[in-house]
């Protein structure tokens, strides 16, 4: 019998109310099957609220505790001491929040948790705005990015400042481990989720979500959209661990952004400008993580997490 | 009462012994004046391993409270401590703390909001949370204070309850001035505190979601469930405090304890540590044949409504004194004394007097003037005691 690559066992079940084609709900469920039951997700709003669904039901197989939108780092650092007073093991406690309950609202909390080294993982699923109130602008929404409140109309063209970039945050916290995953990659999404699992300290996955509904395109595209992000060098894929910079996908020469940025309707108004201006900005920032993964090569070791 | 010892202690450190005889499990909290003397003496237990606690050092009071509930959920015993702008910063938490049934232990001490800075005894941060759903205790003396801490814990986590409590004293009276205190033994303690008894936690393997959300028919549900448990705290106190009296050989009244009341025309209701000052005035003026007396409001949610309109029946004039304002009324304890009196078969006329706001000391003489008013028929409008008082002899400093 052929050696499975991705776990067997599932924890999110059917019944859930994601949309057709949602990433976060196939990022939920991957996570899961590489974490198992031994698992409790604190969950602040964000479109989970609604997909785990309401009460008295749950779509999933482990323990849910909800929490307010900005708190999540705080709550992973509370159900770490109860773990630790209460003499549970093998528990692997869990945030699961989206970019602007993370990146934006939620920094504070999860700065103060990454620099406490509290032994969790947070997970930020970035689908780029606040989805679940109807596609607002966070800090990721990408530079240029139509949403509801950077409109394409009259002298507003989107989004005009770029994407926070919450790695280079969290990095700076040194953190036990750290890595950008993309559910269109589920062989290096496992690959990630079972070293997260198996390492102590705080630890921080970065899941690219596309959103059907929100970015504007239609909901079968989903995995090859995420395949474009990685390949055109949007969103690629490396981990850090003990400060060492690994990029665990390299397709050789990128693919022109375009091809990324024409998928989506939350950029059909890019002018031939736009896409030589990101192209650039997506050039060196992957010539700049190619040096960093040289020069880490020769790092020393971050301190150990407590 | 063997092993019961006696020490030299603030109100802060009363709390902290209270929290060490409970045997809490996690600590969460941020530092802020008054309080921060109750967490350094706790992480100094936790340091010695004289408590075998958790001790969470946050970077905000909302992630302390946001700590505590998550370990809460997991079915630990808990406790954090704040005071002021902290508590402020708690409100969102505060209302998830009660909507989860979370037995936290919160203690309080009662600073002024901001602005002006100020950072003398002050109710309005309390009361500002009076909607919270949060069981509200005020304190009048440091040994109150240990007992009504150990007291919380047990009607926190009974069964009949599961609310979160917060147990306030009053900035440096209570919190910076020592007193004697009798500290029950631990085998004392452990008698009167069994290990938390979980219901509806979160457990390692099981799928269960604690907090959830709900369309709109079942969220009224959950609402007056948290309602219905209010209303069972003042018989489940009683129950609690019997037995913490049999134990220890202490009592501090329930509700709303009396003072020479039971023939009084005039009681004034006070709340913490004015009321120590007003039983003094109350002695006196009994001295000279004034038939006053005194109610202290210990409980303040929930709102003591039967033990109020009880005290009622035999009383012309009933003030009441707040140390904070809700602005654009009463006094908050005022509006509740009010609003508690309106379905009584008989209310005396109840006034509303203002003092000791920003830390202000409440002095004999304003209390002495408070029993003037009410004794000439009270007064329609709320009284700021304090300006009054400079009216006739203006602060110089």
């Amino acid at each position: 019998m052929a050696k499975l690559t991705i776990p067997e066992p599932e924890l999110m079940h059917s019944g859930h109310s994601a949309c057709p084609g949602c990433a976060p709900a196939l990022a939920m469920r991957l996570l899961l099957k590489g974490l198992g039951p031994r698992t409790i997700l604190s969950i602040p709003a964000c479109c989970w609220t609604v997909i785990a669904t309401p009460y008295p039901t749950t779509a999933l197989g482990v323990g849910v505790l909800d929490n307010p939108i900005e708190s999540t780092g705080a709550s992973l650092s509370g159900l770490r001491a109860a773990a630790n007073a209460l003499g549970y093991e093998d528990l692997n406690v869990v945030g699961f929040a989206g970019d602007g309950g993370t990146s934006d609202i939620g920094l504070q909390a999860l700065s103060g948790m990454l620099e406490r080294q509290t032994d969790a993982i947070y997970v930020m699923y970035d689908n780029e705005a606040y989805m679940n109130t109807g596609v607002q602008r966070s800090g990721s929404t990408p530079e240029n990015a139509w949403t509801m409140t950077t409109l394409v109309q009259g002298s507003s063209r989107g989004k005009a400042e770029p994407k926070k970039d919450i790695m280079a945050i969290v990095l700076a916290h040194r953190p036990a481990y750290a890595a950008t995953l993309n559910p269109s990659f589920p062989e290096d999404f496992e690959r990630k989720v079972e070293r997260a699992r198996r390492l102590k300290g705080a630890r921080f996955l970065h899941i690219f979500s596309p959103c059907p509904p929100g970015w504007r395109f239609s909901s079968e595209r989903t995995i090859a959209i995420g395949h474009l992000a990685t390949d055109c060098g949007v969103f690629p894929l490396y981990e850090v661990e003990d400060g060492k910079l690994r990029i665990t996908r390299k397709g050789g020469e990128l693919k022109p952004v375009a091809e990324y940025l024409r998928t989506q309707g939350r950029f059909a108004h890019l002018l031939p400008e736009d896409f030589e201006r990101i192209q650039t900005r997506v050039r060196d920032d992957w010539e700049l993580l190619l040096k960093r993964e040289r020069e880490s090569q020769g790092a020393r070791s971050a301190p150990p997490a407590a | 009462m063997t092993g019961m010892e006696r020490k030299v202690i603030s109100g802060s450190y009363a709390q902290s012994y209270a929290v060490r005889l409970a045997r809490v499990q996690v600590i969460s909290a941020y530092p802020i004046t008054p309080q921060t003397s109750i967490v350094e003496k706790l992480a100094d237990f936790v340091a010695r391993g004289t408590l075998r606690a958790q001790f969470v050092n946050v970077e905000s009071e909302h992630s302390a409270m946001q700590a505590v509930v998550s370990a809460a959920a997991l079915g630990a015993r808990t406790y954090t401590a704040s005071s002021s702008q902290g508590l402020l910063l708690m409100h969102e938490l505060l209302h998830w703390a009660s909507g989860m049934r979370a037995p936290i232990v919160m203690g309080v001490v009662n600073r002024a909001v901001s602005p002006p800075w100020c950072i003398g005894a002050d109710h309005t941060d309390t009361m500002s949370q009076r909607d919270t759903g949060w069981i509200q205790f005020y304190a009048e003396s440091n040994q109150e204070v240990l007992d009504t801490v150990l007291v919380a814990y047990r009607l926190a986590e009974d069964l009949a309850i599961r609310l979160p409590v917060m147990v306030s004293e009053d900035a440096f009276y209570l919190s910076h001035t020592v007193e004697p205190v009798d500290i029950p033994s631990q085998s004392e303690v452990d008698e009167f505190i069994p290990p938390r008894a979980a219901r509806a936690v979160l457990i390692p393997g099981q799928a269960l979601r604690v907090g959830s959300f709900t369309g709109t028919v079942e969220h009224v549900e959950f609402r007056h469930a948290v309602a219905e448990a209010m209303a069972r705290v003042p018989a489940v106190l009683r129950t609690i405090e019997r037995e913490y009296e049999g134990i220890t050989g202490r009592s501090h009244g329930g509700p709303v304890p009396t003072y020479r009341a039971d023939d009084a025309d005039v009681v004034l209701m006070t709340m913490g540590t004015a009321t120590t000052t007003a039983r003094g005035v109350v002695d006196e003026l009994r001295a000279d044949g004034h038939k006053v007396g005194l109610a202290k409001l210990r409980l303040f949610r929930p709102f003591p409504a039967a033990e109020i309109q009880q005290l009622a029946r035999s009383v012309g004039q009933l003030g009441v004194l707040d140390r904070s304002y809700t602005f654009g009324g009463l006094g908050p304890a005022a509006t509740e004394v009010r609003s508690a009196l309106y379905a009584a078969p008989r209310r005396p006329i109840v006034s509303s007097f203002l003092a000791g706001i920003g830390g202000r000391d409440i002095t004999p003489h304003e209390i002495r003037r408070i029993f003037q008013v009410l004794e000439a028929g009270g007064s329609p409008d709320p009284r700021w005691v304090d300006l009054e008082m400079d009216r006739e002899a203006p602060h110089h400093g």
